[in-house]
Order: structure tokens, then sequence, then C-alpha cells
């Protein structure tokens, strides 16, 4: 059985800016040269103002080249470039004496020193986009999703070659689209969705190109380059490189300063803000603040040329967006990683890896079966986490227009205030996590997942988590009734929330109770060996994996439903 | 940034002429001109002509005014001083007048209470942080202003107009306000401490008037230092407790504007919430001392607030809990005292 989503909601979008040549990210490579040179100089100022003294400076650089060497010591991967330990070796070799030698002199060299480890950190994490590339991924994922798609499904002869089913069946898109082009035209857009899985940053990708978007530029884990053809695809997007290894000043602070100058000059970029995926299965709660922090800055950046020149603002927003999903292939080791970091000792996982064939098999039973997923897009917010307008104007809770730029000025003038600004980055982070709990969309198989986990937790309130989990299998069993009256009140209280605004829900979600959990047993963790929630013979409600059904119930809390079980 | 935030001549405005709002704009107009709001003509008659109000005399840079628009437009740094009660409101009629770049230090010590219809003080019985609000989450909650922050601290009107030494605490998130704050109020008789917990600082503000109330009470009572002692150290801990249940951290409570504060507040005859637990450990009722006063004690809300919230967080709260009900309920002091000495409560300190 299969509820089907409104159909008006899968359109195809034209493009908003029609050559690859006017899109942001391709002038932004084009210029490559330019761009990191620039990254490199103001790097540079920046580790200066952090490490005012020359021996701060000096002491800075010892630091890095020492970590620098014990990480090519320890960890070194296939994209590390070849030249690594001989550039490493010349800059050791320059610093010593520079204890030694007058200060004047030594700040020169020093600075020198700075400079050049600065432009190889900056051309190493600068992106590569290459337009044709781009075009061929494009078509290349086009084409083999559609054979899957329309081969798998229909079957006869011939089907292969049908366009009946494109990937927009499969992935609905939702929310404020209108909105968001309109915003990616008037200004620089930064999308920060919710990670659940690896995938996420695929599906992103798809989502970006079927709403008709310019390719957007976003950090990418350096350890996905070792896989050549990972390289490739993520190359052709705009990708730029983040090797979490490094963790030295100057690294970071181009990392950061890559991303600030990306988007000054109109790049748009995506961030995933949680930093990496949800262990635990909850919608994202912290987030990182270093990349989000580029955005106020590159946006008080923006008031700051303007204010000399006079000139339009190019408004940054930042958009969120939830992806939602009956099955995430990674939930059970995600699950597996939060409990025994949560449980310590009194956690003991169960060694279970899934490989690249799985995820082929996966890939194949996503595309051959019922399961869909959808793409929340929120309202646009300015930097200050303020809802914008269609034409981007920001608005107070009143609807009353403000300027943003009033929020960097002291005493008439745009001003630089670092702690400010990690002040307002929290505050922005705090609105996104709001966000994401409000345009989160509920599915079928989110409620009977909640549901039957929190009537387990009630039965057994004694029993912490860790206890739960380890469940006598006897005592592993809903009566359907009970099961069917709690997700009842349960779905009563989604539909106020969602009266409310707080939350949104898929169309599958309305209709009879019974087709409702039917859905959602159906499609609860799909294509886990061991399915999280089951019908027994008897109509009863079982789990053969109380772990992933943890995980699954997890994407319902912090909405109080607790409750109304 | 900072050597010109001193020489700007920008006036400074307070909203609320009343007897700290009066004071403040004192402290402020020694280096500034100040817009001085008041809703009431009367009052700024008065002070045009008398330069007097409230048994202050006004300081000569003080311009008074009754006009909201002005002052949000002359002023980018304000300081709203108005009763707790009357806040919300005040800041709805202000809001439209505030951008982004204005900079809001208040000087409220109680809470603000949102009821839905239907509701009241008296018969709701729990509360919980949705519904009660400190007075920076009232300005972040009606206006554009971010740049937030609080003045608290062993600040007795009386005192500081006579120019004796105090000190105050300025709780902001942004060190920028800090910084501004220290620079418009600091004076060789007045110190200036920054902290970063807002929150925890206004809560420190508030609940310290419950405490007020008990130390008023028990003066009434005739008793003498070691009672007090005793409570002040007790009712520390209960500010502790029932801080972090609200959100608060535990070291501004150790600061001027939490044990500075309580003790001042404590030893003060002067302060309102004082005499309204004298009288009340005299044998009269509340209804009788309020019929006979016209300033508010915020003290009285604060009580009846914070014991509905700690029912709510289910946190010990025995001085607030009896005072409730010496206050509402018919107890008597004497016996909220006998009741006190006997709580099974006797670990001394166990938050640190």
């Amino acid at each position: 059985m299969e509820v089907v989503e409104k159909k008006n909601k899968n359109k195809k979008y034209k493009p908003i800016l029609d050559g690859i040549p006017d899109w942001p990210v391709y002038q932004l490579s084009k210029n490559r040269k330019e761009f990191i040179e620039e990254v490199a100089l103001t790097s540079v100022a920046r580790v200066k103002e952090l490490r005012p003294t020359t021996k701060q400076l000096i002491d800075e650089l010892q630091t890095t080249v020492y970590r620098e060497q014990q990480r090519m010591k320890r960890n070194r991967w296939r994209v590390d470039p070849v030249d690594e330990p001989r550039f490493w070796a010349t800059i050791k070799d320059d610093l010593v004496g520079l204890d030694a030698m007058p200060p004047e002199e030594a700040q020169v060299k020093a600075e020198e020193i700075l400079k050049r480890i600065v432009s190889r950190y900056a051309s190493e994490i600068a992106g590569n986009f290459n337009a044709s590339s781009y075009k061929v991924t494009r078509e290349i994922v086009k084409f083999w999703f559609s054979r899957l798609l329309n081969g798998a499904r229909v079957k006869k002869f011939g089907a292969f070659f049908r366009n009946r089913y494109t990937l927009r069946d499969k992935i609905h898109i939702v929310g404020k689209v209108k909105q968001l082009r309109n915003l990616a035209t008037k200004g620089t857009v930064i999308m920060v969705p919710t990670h659940f899985s690896n995938l996420d940053s695929i599906l992103i990708g798809w989502v970006i190109h079927s709403l008709g978007l310019p390719a957007f530029i976003y950090g990418a884990g350096l350890n996905l380059f070792n896989i050549k053809i990972f390289a490739y695809f993520m190359n052709s997007l705009g990708a730029y490189k983040v090797d979490r290894r490094k963790k030295n000043l100057p690294y970071l602070e181009t990392l950061k300063l890559y991303s600030t100058l990306a988007i000054q000059k109109g790049a748009h970029s995506l961030f995933f803000p949680g930093g990496t995926r949800s262990r635990s299965g909850m919608l994202e709660k912290q987030l990182k603040l270093g990349l989000l922090s580029s955005a106020v800055e590159a946006q008080r950046n923006l008031y700051l040329d303007a204010s000399a020149n006079e000139e339009e603002v190019r408004k940054i927003f930042v958009v969120p967006v939830t992806l939602n999903y009956h099955f995430v292939l990674e939930a059970p080791d995600l699950i597996d990683d939060y409990l025994s970091v949560k449980g310590q000792d009194r956690y003991l996982p169960e060694q279970d890896k899934y490989g690249s064939w799985q995820l082929l098999q996966f890939l194949f039973k996503f595309f051959t079966k019922g399961s869909n997923i959808s793409v929340s897009i929120g309202r646009g917010l300015d930097v200050m986490g303020n809802y914008v307008d269609d034409d981007g104007n920001s608005l107070d809770a009143q609807g009353r227009v403000i300027d943003t730029r009033d929020y960097f000025i002291s005493n008439e003038q745009v001003t630089i205030d670092k702690q400010r600004e990690d002040e307002y980055t929290r505050m922005l982070s705090q609105k996104i996590v709001s966000e994401y709990h409000r345009i989160n969309r509920v599915f079928a198989s989110h409620l009977v997942a909640f549901v039957a986990f929190e009537i387990w937790q009630k039965k057994h309130s004694k029993l912490d988590l860790f206890g739960l989990l380890r469940l006598p299998e006897e005592d592993q069993v809903i009566p359907y009734e009970e099961f069917r009256e709690a997700c009842k009140r349960v779905r009563k209280q989604i539909y106020k929330l969602k009266e409310e605004g707080k939350v949104y829900h898929a169309t599958h979600l309305k209709g009879k109770i019974d087709l409702v959990i039917r859905h959602g047993l159906d499609n609860v963790g799909i294509f886990h060996l061991k399915r999280p929630l089951l019908m027994n013979r008897e109509g009863n409600i079982i789990t053969k994996d109380f772990n992933t059904l943890y995980y699954y119930h997890n994407r319902l809390v912090g909405y109080d439903l607790e409750k109304f079980i | 940034m900072t050597l010109r935030s001193l020489s700007d001549d920008k006036p400074v405005g307070v909203i609320g002429a009343g007897n700290f709002g009066s004071v403040v704009a004192n402290l402020l107009a020694q280096r500034r001109k100040v817009l001085l709001y008041a809703r009431d003509e009367k009052v700024i008659e008065r002070i045009r002509e008398t330069h007097e109000n409230r048994g202050h005399s006004m300081h000569p840079n003080i311009e008074p005014t009754c006009d909201l628009e002005a002052i949000a437009r002359e002023c980018n740094v304000l300081f709203p001083i108005v009763p707790s009660e009357h806040f919300r409101s005040m800041m709805k009629q202000l809001s439209p007048y505030l951008h982004p770049y204005h900079i809001l230090i208040h000087g409220t010590k109680g809470f603000d209470l949102t009821l839905t219809n239907g509701q009241s003080i008296e018969t709701i019985t729990r509360l919980n942080r949705s519904q009660v609000k400190t007075m920076s989450e009232v300005i972040m909650e009606e206006s554009v202003v971010v740049r937030v922050g609080c003045l608290a601290g062993p600040n007795l009107s009386k005192e500081l107009a006579a120019h004796q030494p105090a000190a105050t605490v300025i709780a902001s998130h942004f060190n920028e306000v800090i910084t501004l704050g220290k620079q418009l109020l600091r004076n060789d008789r007045f110190q200036v401490y920054g902290n970063n917990d807002l929150v925890g600082v206004e809560l420190a503000g508030v609940l310290k008037n419950i405490i007020a109330i008990a130390a008023g009470a028990l003066s009434g009572l005739g008793y003498g230092e070691n009672a007090k002692g005793l409570l002040v150290s007790r009712g520390m801990v209960e500010m502790i407790y029932l801080g972090r249940a609200l959100g608060g951290n535990t070291k501004a409570f150790l600061g001027v504007a939490g044990v500075g504060d309580l003790v001042t507040t404590c030893n003060s005859s002067l302060s309102r919430n004082f005499t309204i637990g004298y009288r009340l450990a005299q044998g009269e009722t509340l209804k009788e001392i309020l019929a006979s006063t016209d300033e508010v004690a915020e003290g009285i809300n604060t009580v009846r607030i914070t014991k509905k919230c700690a029912d709510y967080y289910k946190v010990k709260a025995p001085i607030t809990n009896t005072l409730y009900q010496v206050l509402f309920e018919d107890l008597t002091m004497k016996q909220a005292l006998r009741y006190l000495m006997r709580y099974p409560l006797n670990v001394d300190i166990d938050f640190l």
C-alpha cells in the first residue's frame, strides 16, 4: 500500500541562472589562483591578530610544524601530496634560529613562513569546480537513477529505457521552494540541512540541482577524497576539502576564511551545522559554531565594505532544511556509537558493519520498493535568525522590516566585535535548531516507532534506558488495540502541533489509523536485517531490534509527546 | 570604540522616573545628557521647575520627557527602570521605535508573568518558565533589540543619592554592553563589575526580594543577628536552588548581585520588601499594608510567582513556601518561624 503525496509538489523547476558561467561557484573556480592568494593574505593577517607578539607567532609556527610532522608519521592518507614531508622539513629548518634573531628581523621571517604555510593550506582546501565534469556527473546520476527506477518497477521488457518514473516521484521537496529560488537570485544562500546519513550530501546535491539552483559549495571531509570516484564527484560539485586531522591554528583560520570569503563573493554554500551525522537519531540540538560564524562574519564584512563605497549590500540568507527518511542505512551503527558513548561499560555493541555491497543493495531496494524521502525547505532567515520575506527583507515578530546592518552598529558605525558576533552565532544556531523542529515532517514510521518505544518505556518505568534495551523477549509484545489507541492520541497531538505551526507531517499520516500504522510498520527501518518493528501472527506489535527502534523513536523526541502515551 | 563612546555626545535615556530610575539618571548625568521618561505630566513639570523628584535633587543635565519616540530617536542607550508589572506594556509601546543598534540595560528586579485567558495569578497552581520571564527576556520578545543588559547589586537609592560608596553589576552576554555600562556609570564612589550570566544575575536580583521580606519579619519579631545570619546563609542556598531551576548558574549568586545585594537588603530597614516583612511580623495583614503604601514592593509578587515555579520544578524552597502561606494564606509569622526551625534539612552546602 502506498499513499501518494500531492502531485503538484513535484513539478520541475527552471534554472534560475541560464548558463553555468553565470554561477558564482564557476566564477570562483575561474579565478581560483587570485582567490587562493586572497584567502592566504587574509589568513596571515588573522593569525597575526591572534598572535600579536613575535614570540607568540614563532611558538605557534613551531607547534604547527610539530603537529604536522606527528600527523605525517602516524596517519598518512592516499590523498596526501607526496612532497608533504619535504615541505615541512624545509619549514622546520627555516624556523631554526629564529628565536635568536633580533625581533624585527624575526618577525619578517616568521610572517614569510606563515604565508607559505597558509598558501599551501589554502590551495589544499580550495575546490576545483569544473563545468564539464559537473554536467557529466549530473547526466550520469540522472541516467542511472531513472534506469533503476523504471527498470525495477515495471516488470516488462523495454521498461528499462522508459522515463515513466523520475526521482521526483521518490523524493518529495516541500516547503518554501519558491522563496528559496527567489532568495538565491537576490543574495547568497547558505543551506543548513540536518545530517542523518552519508547519503545526505548526494541527496542535497540532487535537490539543489532539481530546484534549478546553481551548484553550492560545501566542505567535504578529506577522507572522502581518498576514494577516486568520490573525489571526481566531489570536485565536480564544488566541494572544498576539510581535513579533520589538522587542528592547528593557521589551518583552522584558513579554512574558516575560505568559507567566509567565498560567501562574501556570493557563492551559495552548504553546511551540515550538526558537524557529523546525528548518532542518536534525534534532530540536532547542538550545532557547530565555527562554520556558522563565517556566515555572520561574511555579512558584517559586506556591510563594512559597503559603508566605504555606499553600494547595495548582498544579503546572506540562511535556509534550514530537514531530510526525512523512513530508513537510515547506518542506523544500527550510529545508535551503537551513541549508546556506547552514553552507557560506557553498561553497553556492549555488536559488531555488524556495512560495506559497499550493502550500500548497493540499499540503493537497489530503495528504488524498487515504496519507501520515500521528503526534503523540507524552511523559511529563509537572515544571519541574525530573523525571518525574511520573499524579497529578502528581514522581519521582526510584528512583521516590521528590520535593517540587518543595524546589528553590527556601535555609535553609528559598522564595527568589528568578535565577542558580539560569537553571541550572534549562538543565537543563530538556536534559531536553526528550533526551525528544524518546526519544519520536521513526521512520517507514519516515526509515529509507530515513537509510540511503541514509549509504551515499553512506560510499562517498565523503573528501568533505565540500558535496562530497557535488554528487555526479555517475552515482554516485547504490545497488544494491537493498546498500540492503536496510543497512536491515535499521539497523532491527534501532532495534528494540534501542526495547527500551532510547531511541526509538519506527511500527507500519508492522515486517514484511517489502521492504514497509517500499516504504512508505518511497512516502512520503519525497512531494509534492516532485523526489523525494528513488526506485527506478529496474532496481530500484536513486536520488535526484533530494540536499539534501532530507539533510534527511529528519537526522531520525535523534543515535542513533549510522551505524555500522550 | 572605547574612546569614542566616552566623547560621544548622544544623550542616554532612562525610562521610568521612580526612585531607582531617578538615582540612575543622576549617576548617568555626571557624564552625559540624560533624557528621563516619565508617564506622568505632573512629574515632568515638577522636575523641570524644581529639579526635584521623589526627594532626590535632579542633576541639571537631566531633561524630563513623555515622548517615547523621541527618547528612542535621540538615544542609542536606554535604561528602562519601571516596575515589572508595567514592564511588558512599556516595551510594547517603545518597541516600534527601537532598532537593532539600540542597547537596553534594565534595572528592574522582578518577574514578568504571561497568563492565557481565564487564568489568573490567584487561581493558577503551577508556573513554568514559558510563563515566567525575566525582564531581559521580555525585551527580546517584544523588540528587535538583542544587546540587552541588566543592572543589579546592593543599590539602595538613598545611599547612592548621598554619594556613599557602592557597587553594581552589569550583566550581559555582550562585552560591548558591559564596557559601555561601566563607562557610563562608574565614578570614584561607584564601582561597576561585569558578568556574562545575564539570567543568573537577574534571578539573583529578583529572588533576593523574598529573603528581604523574611529579614524584615525576623526584625519585626524582635530577633537579633544570629537569626539574621541563619537567614542570610540559608536564604542564599534557597536562592541558588531556585535560580538554577530557572536557568541561572551558581556563580552569579556568589557575586555583588547575589550575596552583596542579599546582605544589604537584609540589613536595611530602608527597603520596601524589608518593611513589608517587618509589618507582617508586627501583626498587620497584607491587605492593611498594601492599603497604606503607594510604592510597589516587588517581593510580594516574587514570592507568589516563585512559590508556584518551585512547585513546578520540584525545588525545595522552605522559606519561600512559608512566606507564601503568611502572605496569602492564614499562617502567622510566628508559626512560620516555628515551622522553619523544625524543617528537617540539615546539609549545609551541597551545590558546589
